[in-house]
């Protein structure tokens, strides 16, 4: 692999040799460096798990927060101040397990931010449990007879929750898995890359063969059509790879805030009011 | 003849009662304003039921012409709107209170609530002018026939209240006030029970409430981001903060839960957003996890919490002090915190802003404790009363060798964000290093949390110390803090024992160090506090070792009353009652 300014030197990666999260690191760096960016642009804001871990293997600014909560941190960060680049990294445990509720109004809120979520179909830092898009019959130390749940549907979630980018990729295509998040980068609004990721050591089932077998590239697909990304979303292997859904011109989360109405500054150049506090109390007398 | 126990007086206490939806509201808010306007004092204090129609919801309004800031039991008039007067207001009716009702809507009851029943025909005279919904027009104009208040205030209250809807709406709500005004006037031959009260050269004009105060002192303390989750009695503030978005360039956000609310307040932090929650108990105790987080990234949140009794759903729209230990030992882990309770609401205000100032200069959360009492009470005060501290300085850029979590003499690290200098700004949950990257080392945990916990050294050195009132030699101390001080204040003034003061706390973490010496000084010391168990007296023991005499508790739900304190004070003084 080439240098480049967002790699980390001396970074003591504590992935499993093999991990699908190697290549999403790859391509997510490469992304960034041909985006022309600059570690001081970009904020990675991760939750728990072993994605998660992904700020702390990367050069760039970094907010490594709970479990499950990192697209409230991410759209605050973010709402606070629309110049950086805001990317949220987690996995399916985090992100659509403990974090779920968050996934759903995070979409609705639309803030301009790239959400990463490597979905490997299992818990990997607790060992090998269930996640919630681990397929039915999946055995596990806790699941002892095999997932009995149905499992999540994260992109067709996402869509349905109104989502305006919404893509698929594979770990395993360090190239065109590249291409969708510097794609999602370039959106305006919430992005959502769902990245089918091997893990080597708890997942036996979906490994990177079984995701290269059951997925294919989408061509010539039209990425505005609605009805055709719902019929993309909920169909069985193989699972369609690309940018499924995008809509384009839906106002962002801090475009919507009044905050930013007249004034255009981030919040850290503000001053306290005053003198709109001393005139809401002038409205308070008679 | 009616008012013959109101002569020479200059304190009154109306209360009005009634259902939800009736408009008893408008009612109270027009008062309060042409009592203001007359250079006169008020105070307000609402109890309601939770539920959006009917029911039974009463209003305090004390009007003086001295300063007033505390609910009393005693009811001089009693408006009650609606049949079904509940128990804890029936309990407050005297020989000597008058009420005020529609025979045709209370029926027997009017005969049953004791006191003195003077009926006044709303809904005939209503229904005259136009419906029904003018009835709580024809009770204000009633009102202010027996106060002695002209109908002048009326008239500009219902063109600003009702200025987008057709002027016939101001003329027939005015007539049906001038109807009941000229039966209240009859009632007292034109003798204002208001008559003999002294008025203010320079009126104090602004009315507002503990919401109020906490919302201005937010703003004032330089406020940027606010997210919140509706819950009662806590939402007022973002309700408050939400209408004053733009002009005050506050970014708020109504969240999917509290988690959501307390993780992206300090998601903002961390990009600069001088951030605030507001809450009640149940949303604390789901933001718990949160503000660990914003302890070990040490990130400078405030947060809002307007007690109400639990456990869990509790009482929703009543008052307790209840969650003072719940606020201090709340999230897991050790890290400094600061919490505040605010007495009045000109401290609100202070308060407000300082808590923003001790969350940016120590990088910790900071949280006020206030409850339903207080932020549902209002009174009016003079804004040159409301003192602003010095703005929060400006954040500083980053060098290129910057380390967020950077080991200091005093544990404060500097605080940088990203997007502003050359250096990277990081942030971590796990135990981490000074660039904030997690690694494990037992000898740096250490430094690390005792870096964190160096910060509480300074907070302490700064922390408020409590107020004396009353004689500085004393026998007994009664101890009090958060909502109660004026309640307390006003019991110890009219018990008038030379012997007694009272020591009132707005900050209740880290206690100030001349705790002891005034428990010390004292032969006994009583708490007041609105919970079960003394708590606040618990955790005095436990930094002090000082066991305190005994406490005076209430935890119905409502608030202390001013009487109530000074009946039970004298029992215990007395040695009647003793500590629960």
């Amino acid at each position: 692999m080439d240098a480049n300014r967002f790699d980390l030197p001396g970074a003591d990666i504590a992935w499993c040799p093999g991990c699908g999260d190697f290549r999403i690191l790859e391509s997510l760096k490469k992304a960034l460096l041909e985006l022309g960016l600059s570690p001081l642009d970009v904020v990675v804001v991760s939750g728990i798990g072993q994605a998660a871990k992904t700020p702390h293997f990367m050069t760039s600014h970094f907010f490594n927060g709970l479990h499950g909560r990192s697209l409230s941190n991410a759209t605050a960060i973010k709402a606070a101040n629309p110049s950086l680049k805001v990317i949220a990294v987690g996995g399916d445990g985090d992100m659509y397990g403990e974090g779920g509720n968050h996934f759903t109004h995070t979409i609705r809120r639309n803030p301009d931010i790239t959400n990463l979520v490597y979905n490997n179909m299992v818990y990997g830092l607790t060992k090998g449990q269930a996640s919630p898009t681990s397929q039915i019959g999946f055995k596990t130390p806790v699941q002892v007879e095999g997932v009995s749940s149905h499992p999540f549907n994260p992109v067709a979630s996402a869509l349905i929750a109104g989502a305006t980018f919404v893509a698929r990729g594979n770990a395993g295509d360090v190239e065109q898995t590249k291409e969708l998040i510097k794609r999602a980068m370039e959106h305006k609004g919430y992005a959502l890359v769902d990245i089918f990721q091997p893990c080597v050591s708890f997942n036996n089932l979906n490994t990177y063969k079984w995701f290269s077998e059951n997925t294919y590239w989408l061509e010539d697909h039209d990425e505005g059509d609605f009805e055709k990304a719902l019929s993309l979303v909920m169909a069985e292997a193989p699972f369609p790879l690309g940018v499924l859904y995008r809509e384009e011109g839906r106002p962002t989360f801090a475009e919507t805030l009044l905050a930013y109405r007249e004034n255009k500054e981030p919040l850290f150049r503000r001053k306290a009011s005053r003198n709109a506090v001393r005139k809401i109390m002038e409205g308070m007398c008679s | 003849m009616h008012f013959s126990s109101l002569e020479g007086r200059t304190d009154l206490s109306c209360v009005f009662c009634g259902a939800a939806g009736l408009g008893i509201q408008t009612v109270e808010d027009l008062l309060a304003r042409v009592i203001v306007n007359e250079g006169l004092y008020v105070f307000g204090s609402r109890e309601y039921m939770s539920r959006v129609r009917g029911g039974s919801n009463s209003t305090e309004i004390r009007i003086s012409s001295s300063p007033v800031d505390a609910l009393v039991d005693r009811i001089d008039l009693l408006f009650a709107l609606s049949a079904g007067v509940r128990e804890n207001i029936r309990e407050r009716i005297t020989p000597d209170t008058v009420i005020f009702g529609d025979r045709d809507e209370l029926k027997e009851e009017a005969d049953e609530l004791g006191g003195t029943f003077v009926n006044i025909p709303l809904q005939d005279i209503a229904k005259e002018v136009g419906g029904k919904i003018y009835s709580n027009s024809v009770a204000a104009g009633f009102l202010f026939g027996i106060l002695g208040l002209g109908l002048d205030g009326a008239r500009e209250f219902f063109e600003q209240r009702f200025a987008d809807k057709k002027p016939e709406v101001v003329e027939k709500n005015m007539k049906a006030a001038r109807t009941g005004f000229d039966q209240g006037e009859a009632l007292v031959e034109k003798k204002g029970l208001l008559d003999g009260y002294t008025r203010l050269k320079e009126k104090e004009s602004m009315i507002l409430s503990g919401t109020d105060a906490v919302g201005l002192g937010a703003l004032a303390g330089g406020c940027t981001f606010a997210a919140a989750y509706p819950m009662s009695p806590s939402t007022g503030v973002l309700t408050f903060l939400a209408s004053h978005a733009e002009e005050c360039g506050v970014a708020v956000e109504q969240v999917e839960d509290e988690l959501a609310a307390i993780n992206m307040a300090v998601g903002a932090a961390y990009a600069g957003g001088r951030s605030m929650v507001t809450t009640s108990g149940g949303g604390f105790a789901l933001m718990t996890e949160g503000v660990s987080l914003a302890g070990v990234v040490e990130s400078p949140v405030v947060i809002h919490l307007a007690q109400r009794p639990g456990p869990a759903t509790g009482m929703a729209t009543r008052t307790e002090q209840g969650d003072l230990l719940h606020a201090l030992f709340s999230s897991h882990g050790e890290f400094p915190k600061a919490i505040y309770a605010p007495g009045t609401l000109e401290s609100a205000f202070k308060i407000t802003q300082k808590a923003f100032a001790t969350a940016w200069s120590y990088h910790t959360p900071v949280i006020i404790l206030t409850d339903q009492y207080f932020v549902n009470s209002f009174r009016n005060l003079s804004p040159e009363t409301f003192e602003f501290l010095p703005e929060l300085p400006e954040i500083e850029k980053t060098g290129p060798n910057y380390r967020r979590y950077e080991d200091t003499p005093d544990g404060v690290s500097p605080y940088g964000i990203p997007g502003w200098g050359e250096g990277i700004v990081g942030g971590d949950s796990h135990e981490h290093d000074e660039e904030g990257h997690v690694y494990e080392d037992f000898h740096l945990r250490t430094r690390m949390q005792d870096k964190r916990m160096r910060k509480l050294e300074g907070m302490k050195r700064e922390a408020l110390p409590p107020t004396l009132i009353g004689p500085e030699k004393y026998e007994t101390l009664v101890i009090c803090w958060g909502s109660t001080l004026p309640i307390v204040r006003e019991a110890l003034k009219n018990l008038g024992r030379a012997d007694t003061a009272l020591l009132a706390y707005e900050q209740v973490w880290p206690l100030h160090s001349s705790t002891e010496e005034y428990l010390r000084k004292a032969s006994r010391t009583v708490m007041v506090e609105g919970n079960s168990t003394a708590q606040f007296a618990r955790l005095i023991r436990c930094e002090t070792g000082v066991a305190l005499s005994g406490s005076v508790l209430k935890y119905s739900g409502l608030q202390f009353s001013v009487e109530e304190v000074e009946k039970r004070l004298t029992e215990f003084l007395s040695g009647k009652e003793g500590s629960r």
